[in-house]
């Protein structure tokens, strides 16, 4: 199995001074996807950031065995596909189509290369039929859909999406989890929803003051930390138990 | 979720719609031309010209009445200026003034609401409008209603909690105004902030490229000559037989 990503004593620290990552140390293999669990705060969006040069910080981050940094930044931007927590900010175009286009376009494909891209991408994805419409005429759900579609027409190797079910209601965020399922890439997801993590995810890291306090299996995190908020029986009163 | 009437507009499906926007807009620049160098006739011009708009509003399938209402909102701003040159003793100067605008504005309200703002965009780029204005104009397009929206989430906030302009000092209230807005710039600043981001994650090298969708083919050249041709002809016929004088 090979090695995506490799990130090693990854460091960093804001200009107002706050550290936000304290040596993260963190692997990703191909055809894994990892749940990111964490406090607000603890460093995981910060992190991600870091795996296509948004941020840059202390240490090493090698993705697809190419280290990041200002050279290698536009092959490495081809290989991980981010998907941003609100979707409003990631579809400016005035068109869905141009907006799923805009990746393609920055590859130095054609119009017409980047085009048949978007439209098989928005298959993919079960937006087809919106091609010609506004991104802001579009449902909470359907903007997820058409920013993921966004990513996978670039064909990247690796997806990260950050809080991805956020604005999502419970059908929405069920049939992303059935979408990422079926999309082939490797995955890294920063979430606190713990069904959606249990549903899309085969591992997952635990955030804790910018450094991976724990990793394991979903189940083995949500217990050890006690990410889950499911209410224990016995506290429940009558009237909630019936 | 906010619809702009003029968008609902632009997404019919009229011949006039569906023609390049090139096209259109070149037809505009000449129906402008006549409207605003005529001097002769003005009142029977006017009323050519009103009827030759009027009659592409009604082909385009947009609401005759919604359209001359929402031209009219030039009126208050012209009809200050006609107002004043009624006063020094120019009347004829005042009226020309306000029907030459509101004709424009007709004008311009036809192409804005025939044509979708991404392919008028599209087509004041190819006609060598400048780029980073349009950038510009496609943005503050796209992101208005989601500032709006934040607007009035900050304004729901604060009345929830029991805030309210009512019996305060003008002072206060500019003081309270100018909090608000304050708030609504930083974060109108973190979007843009993440809209960047957003932006270089998918690769982007500085400059936008765009599919390209637009195609002039021989209709439109065949709209674009008769257009622009409708009101020069208009405007001779008017000078050459119209009893009006000057």
């Amino acid at each position: 199995m090979a090695r995506l990503i490799d990130v090693r004593n990854l460091r960093f620290r804001y200009e107002d001074g706050a550290a936000a990552l304290n040596g993260v140390d963190f692997r990703l293999e191909e055809g894994e996807a990892v749940a990111l669990f964490g406090a607000n705060g603890s460093g995981k969006t910060t992190f991600v950031m870091h795996l296509n040069g948004l941020l840059a910080g202390e240490g090493s981050v090698e993705v697809c065995g190419l280290a990041v940094d200002r050279q290698t930044i536009p092959a490495i931007r081809r290989k991980i596909g981010l998907v941003f927590q609100d979707s409003e900010s990631q579809l400016f175009m005035p068109t869905v189509l141009e907006d799923v286009a805009f990746g393609p376009l920055n590859l130095g494909m054609s119009s017409e290369q980047a085009a048949a891209r978007a439209h098989a991408a928005l298959a993919t994805v079960g937006m087809a039929a919106a091609a010609s419409r506004a991104p802001y005429h579009l449902s909470a759900g359907e903007k997820k859909r058409v920013a993921i579609a966004g990513i996978l027409a670039m064909d990247p190797e690796i997806l990260v999406l950050d809080e991805p079910t956020t604005f999502l209601d419970p059908p929405g965020q069920r049939a992303l989890a059935g979408l990422l399922a079926d999309l082939p890439q490797a995955k890294i997801l920063v979430t606190h929803n713990i069904p959606f993590a249990l549903a899309t995810c085969n591992r997952a890291v635990f955030f804790q003051g910018g450094v991976i306090a724990a990793e394991g299996s979903v189940e083995e995190m949500v217990s050890r930390f006690g990410w889950d908020f499911t209410p224990d029986p016995s506290k429940l009163n009558r009237r909630q138990r019936a | 979720m906010h619809h702009v009437v003029l968008e609902r507009w632009s997404r019919g499906a009229s011949a006039l719609h569906r023609r390049d926007p090139r096209a259109k807009l070149g037809a505009l620049v000449v129906f402008l031309v006549v409207a605003a160098t005529a001097h002769r006739a003005l009142p029977a011009l006017a009323a050519a010209l009103l009827a030759l708009l009027s009659a592409a509003v009604i082909s385009a399938g947009i609401p005759l009445a919604g359209a001359l209402g929402r031209a009219a909102l030039v009126l208050p701003f012209t009809a200050v200026f006609g107002g004043a040159c009624w006063l020094a003793g120019d009347p004829a100067r005042g009226l020309a003034l306000v029907l030459k605008s509101y004709l424009s504005a007709l004008a311009v309200l036809l192409v804005v609401s025939t044509t979708s703002l991404p392919a008028l965009l599209r087509g004041l780029e190819t006609a060598g409008a400048p780029r980073y204005l349009l950038m510009v104009a496609q943005f503050l397009y796209r992101y208005l209603f989601v500032i709006s929206e934040e607007a009035q989430h900050m304004s729901k906030a604060a009345a929830s909690r029991g805030a309210t302009f009512r019996g305060l000092a003008a002072r206060a209230r500019f003081r309270g105004a100018a909090g608000a807005l304050a708030v609504l710039f930083a974060r109108s600043y973190g979007r843009a902030e993440d809209i960047h981001r957003a932006m270089l994650a998918r690769g982007f090298p500085g400059h936008f490229r765009t599919l390209d969708t637009l195609h002039f083919g021989r209709g439109d050249a065949v709209f674009l000559a008769l257009a622009s041709f409708a009101p020069v002809v208009a405007r001779a016929a008017v000078e050459r037989f119209a009893r009006w004088p000057a």
